[in-house]
């Protein structure tokens, strides 16, 4: 597998958000500012690294019957320890992605990793196949987060860069903003597939 | 043919279909300058109730977004012609939309929203799904909710901005609003944004439009008639509480809206039965914002509300065509 070429597809081609629209629920919700696209991004990728590794592991004792339910558990498993280790470390990250942090459980990306790589491929390629996506998944939201954050806030990583006395599109904190924002960023991350010769 | 029709059929707004053809002098170009035309009396009385800088929202409007569609034609695959007179248009209504003390940034970025977000992400005039000049005041009421409530009265009063009638009913109750003379709300003396104000002058340029079939009586009369019977169901039961339906009718944006937004060619139904229906959703949906919402004023998002199911109706509710068997 050449991992420079796979990496290069996860970020811009098959991105999952840009490339597949996969994990639209958290890329819509929590990317109002660029610290909360890097932070569901970071989690995510956790989580997909984890399951990704355990999923291939199990790969051949797992009936092909009950796949989806035993992948469900393995994905649970990681999210809880994702979330308790927010509340423990980043309490207020953690409070900020509130209810999407347990939601990751069901995000496609993750799922759709298991059952289309993870189980049919070995622990390495698995592992590494998780950490792409994840970051491809992270660098989106990350995108995303940072043109909501400067139009809707006027700020850059919380900090604030525009004079006091100017104003601030308030749609785009809102979840209209997130739709539209998406829409352009698709356009873009379009160009630049067909740039770097994708479909 | 007339020149400007040449020029349509080099931009594909007109295709020609097959024989026998009949002659008319109608064409988009002819059709969005006589809407623009019909829109003077109640430009006049903006102009006429907030002085210059009535001239200074519609002068910038319009120039706005003729610049913006002048160089978005040159970004897309698509013909643009920027004089065709729907960015003219959508820019008189845009400009009736938004308070007389509109910055000037504020009126840029509502340029850019009607004909970006508003039309070309669509693919241009006569693809897009809403009102341009509606999105953008959706746009602007959310992004900047100061400057947008905060109405310059017209200059009979001594006092500078205050609320919208329909602002004050719904902050301060009906009682606040004892002293308010229904003539003074039909001819356009009182706060709002240059269009909403004279229902009276809207009314004139309708007439017009009418009488030239630009636009059918369905949606006009059903939207009115909603809005009515839903105003008068509440007023009978606590006149105390709910304003009349007069009052409804002549405050906000409802004659606008009716007249020039919801009647707009590209994003209302074809049908006659998706007209009506079309029309009592806007009115519907109208008062439930104004009597039940956050908002004041729902007749923007209730339109752009029911130019989503537009495709919808149209194919739901077709109009009986000559010759064919019902429920064949």
């Amino acid at each position: 597998m050449n991992y420079a070429d796979k990496f290069k597809k996860t970020f811009f081609t098959e991105n999952p958000v840009t490339g597949m629209l996969l994990g639209m629920c958290p890329t819509l919700a929590v990317t109002s500012s660029a610290e909360n696209g890097i932070g569901m991004g970071l989690a995510t990728t956790f989580v997909l690294m984890g399951s990704n590794l355990v999923i291939s592991l199990l790969r051949n004792i797992i009936p092909a019957r009950v796949r989806i339910p035993a992948f469900i558990v393995v994905i649970a498993t990681f999210v809880t320890i994702v979330d308790m280790g927010l509340q423990a470390t980043l309490f207020e990250l953690h409070k900020t992605l509130g209810l999407f942090i347990p939601l990751i459980v069901v995000n496609c990306i993750i799922l759709g990793r298991a059952e289309a790589f993870a189980s049919k491929n070995s622990v390495l390629q698995s592992f590494i196949d998780g950490l792409f996506n994840g970051l491809g998944f992270t660098f989106s939201l990350f995108i995303l987060g940072t043109i909501r954050e400067i139009l809707g806030s006027g700020a850059i990583l919380g900090m604030t860069f525009i004079p006091e006395n100017f104003r601030t599109v308030l749609l785009f904190v809102l979840a209209p903003g997130a739709f539209i924002t998406l829409g352009f960023m698709l356009v873009g991350m379009n160009r630049i597939s067909k740039a770097l010769g994708g479909k | 043919m007339e020149t400007t029709n040449k020029v349509e059929v080099k931009n594909r707004l007109l295709f020609m279909d097959s024989s026998p053809l009949g002659h008319v002098s109608d064409s988009t170009v002819k059709i969005m300058y006589t809407v623009c035309i019909t829109l003077l009396p109640a430009l006049a009385v903006s102009v006429w109730m907030f002085g210059w800088e009535a001239v200074r929202v519609i002068v910038l409007t319009s120039v706005f977004t003729i610049a913006i569609e002048a160089i978005i034609s040159k970004m897309v695959s698509y013909k643009v012609n920027f004089m065709d007179g729907s960015a003219l248009l959508t820019g008189i209504l845009l400009a009736m939309n938004i308070p007389a003390n509109s910055p000037w940034w504020m009126i840029l970025v509502g340029a850019l929203v009607a004909v970006i977000l508003g039309k070309h992400v669509f693919g241009g005039l006569g693809q897009n799904i809403f009102n341009p000049a509606l999105v953008a005041r959706v746009f602007l009421i959310i992004s900047f909710p100061v400057e947008m409530t905060s109405w310059p009265k017209p200059l009979v009063y001594d006092s500078t901005t205050g609320a919208t009638p329909l602002g004050i009913l719904k902050t301060e109750g009906l009682g606040a609003l004892a002293g308010t003379n229904l003539t003074d709300l039909a001819i356009g003396q009182m706060g709002g944004s240059l269009g909403e104000i004279s229902a009276i002058a809207l009314l004139l340029g309708a007439i017009w439009l009418f009488i030239k079939k630009y636009i059918t009586w369905e949606i006009p009369v059903m939207f009115f008639a909603t809005v009515a019977v839903f105003a008068g169901i509440f007023h009978l039961i606590d006149p105390q509480t709910y304003a009349s339906p007069l009052f409804h009718l002549l405050t906000g944006g409802v004659f606008l809206g009716a007249l020039y937004m919801a009647t707009d060619m590209v994003t209302s139904p074809m049908t006659f039965k998706g007209k009506l229906i079309f029309g009592f959703g806007c009115g519907f949906f109208t008062m439930l914002i104004r009597l039940f919402g956050s908002y004041p004023e729902g007749v923007s998002f209730a339109i752009l509300l029911m130019n989503a199911m537009v495709p919808l109706l149209d194919s739901y509710f077709p109009d009986q065509k000559f010759g064919m068997v019902k429920n064949g």
